[in-house]
């Protein structure tokens, strides 16, 4: 089908995008990579009286990376941020989700931005910033304000960017020495959004026992899951953690719900196998990044 | 329909396939009906105008996207390369080629698709892997050739574009 009629604005600079979007208020919608938008705009699901495209703004099309973290700006596509070597050298976490993230064609347009305000419990980028509890740049006409990704995520396909308020950027925390990431899931093709997935972080100490565990959930509740499974795993070195109890410990705490591609039962049991594959691939990660460490300071 | 809704329709130019081309569109012309409707190439094929079968992929600035997810507004000024301009001097390109050697296609409705994404992913990595050939077409849906010689022609136009650069 065909996208119902709308008005369009073009502005040449963010001050023009967020005076665009403070006058169409509740009518008005940002464009930005147009992967999530324009399939609802095509089915009729969506009808916004104002389009605000943010593609004329370059000036956000940037990653930048230091020992605190990565910012993304709102035109920094996907396949940019996957790219990006400094970014993966500060958060391995963000290439390592990208590549589950649609196909390769759909992230040389979505943005990273795009995707954590479109809020879809399934998608993998609002997983990575619960996860590493990063946040997002909200600008309004006169204003900013930061939002933990704690309270970004409000519901399915609903974040806490307001009426009249542009996502301008996201942090992405880096994580302290000797962690490691990982993301695993399970989709019916490769690139559809996934049944269940897992995103993990470990942290190790100097006798490479486990001093942090965390994981996020997506597809299993109207936000991504975060558990802190830090006391479960109890300051063990990875071998000797008991997972089948990890993996029991988040179970128990997601809400998944059945449709036509899986019952609510298969997707605690998927998420289950997902957890203890992710935080041993993340423990493993941390592992190699610890031994490197130790490495160049012999060196 | 937009003269119906007397829509406002906003004059841009594209670059298609080394020719600048005007058009005036009303701002929700998907970039795919453009490129059919408006310019009259109707190589790019549509097949579910969710970005999910991969026909409608066209070269944005030498990039794949999906032009059914593309507003033709949003990329005034910028270059686009539809199946229709793959062929050089008239003559196929290797990629065209080899999907015609290794019977790469049927009924021809996803070609144009697969066509645009194969180019741009051997532009970029010329000796892919199984792996990597995987990858790069699964954005990509074919209901009649079971996709074997879709991967076959892929490896084929590797051959074929070291062969002529070597
Ligand atoms: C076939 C297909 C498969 C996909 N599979 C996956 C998948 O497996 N995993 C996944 O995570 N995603 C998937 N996607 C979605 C894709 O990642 C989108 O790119 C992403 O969700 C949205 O980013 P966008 O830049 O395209 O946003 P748009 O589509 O432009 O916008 C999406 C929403 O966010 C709002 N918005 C966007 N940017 C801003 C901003 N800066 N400020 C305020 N509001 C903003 C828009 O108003 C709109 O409501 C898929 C898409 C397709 C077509
Ligand atoms: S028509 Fe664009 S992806 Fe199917
Ligand atoms: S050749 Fe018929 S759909 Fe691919």
């Amino acid at each position: 089908m065909k996208p119902p009629p709308f008005d369009y604005h073009r502005p040449a600079g963010l001050g023009e995008a967020l005076q665009a979007l403070a006058e169409a208020g509740s009518h008005g919608k940002v464009l930005a990579g147009g992967q999530s938008l324009i399939p609802l705009l095509n089915m009729r699901l969506a009808a916004p009286g104002h389009l605000v495209d943010i593609n004329g703004l370059t000036e956000l099309a940037t990653i930048s990376a230091d020992a605190s973290g990565v910012r993304v700006g709102a035109l920094a596509r996907h396949a940019a941020v996957e790219r990006d070597g400094s970014a993966r050298a500060v958060q391995p976490l963000l290439a390592q989700a990208l590549a589950l993230v649609a196909h390769p064609v759909i992230r040389n347009r979505g943005t990273v931005v795009g995707s954590l305000v479109h809020a879809d419990p399934s998608a993998e980028m609002p997983a990575v910033l619960a996860l590493l509890g990063g946040s997002v740049r909200l600008a309004r006409l006169g204003g900013e304000r930061d939002v933990h990704a704690r309270d970004f995520f409000v519901g399915p396909l609903e974040s806490a960017c307001l009426p009249g308020e542009m996502a301008v950027s996201a942090f992405f925390p880096a994580l302290p020495e000797r962690s490691g990431t990982a993301f695993c899931e399970v989709a019916r093709r490769h690139g559809d959004y996934a049944v269940a997935g897992v995103a993990a972080a470990v942290t190790l100490d100097e006798d490479f026992r486990i001093i942090a565990a965390r994981v996020a959930c997506v597809s299993v509740g109207p936000v991504p899951v975060v558990v802190d499974v830090t006391g479960v795993c109890g300051q063990r070195p990875p071998a000797s953690v008991d997972w089948d109890e990890v993996a029991r410990a988040v179970q128990d705490r997601i809400e998944p719900e059945g449709d036509i591609h899986a019952t609510a039962g298969y997707r605690r049991h998927l998420t289950g196998v997902l957890v203890t594959r992710a935080l041993r691939g993340a423990a493993q990660d941390a592992a190699r990044s610890g031994a490197n460490d130790a490495g160049e300071g012999r060196a | 329909m937009s003269e119906r809704t007397g829509e406002h329709r906003h004059a841009i130019t594209l670059t298609v396939n080394g020719v600048l081309r005007e058009a005036a569109v009303p701002a929700r012309r998907l970039l795919s009906d453009c490129l059919r409707h408006d310019l009259g190439l109707t190589g790019t094929h549509v097949g579910c105008e969710h970005g999910v079968c991969g026909a409608c992929t066209v070269l944005l600035d030498g990039e794949p996207v999906r032009s059914c997810l593309t507003f033709a507004v949003t990329v005034d000024g910028h270059e686009i390369t539809t199946v229709e301009g793959l062929a050089e001097r008239g003559e196929l390109s290797p990629v065209q080629r080899a999907f015609s050697e290794c019977h790469g296609l049927q009924c021809g409705f996803c070609t144009p698709g697969f066509l645009c994404t194969v180019t741009a992913f051997l532009r970029d990595n010329r000796t892919p892997t199984d792996e990597e050939v995987l990858e790069a077409v699964s954005g990509n849906l074919c209901r009649c050739t079971g996709y074997q010689n879709i991967i076959k022609a892929v490896h084929r136009a590797a051959e074929i574009q070291a062969e002529e650069s070597g």
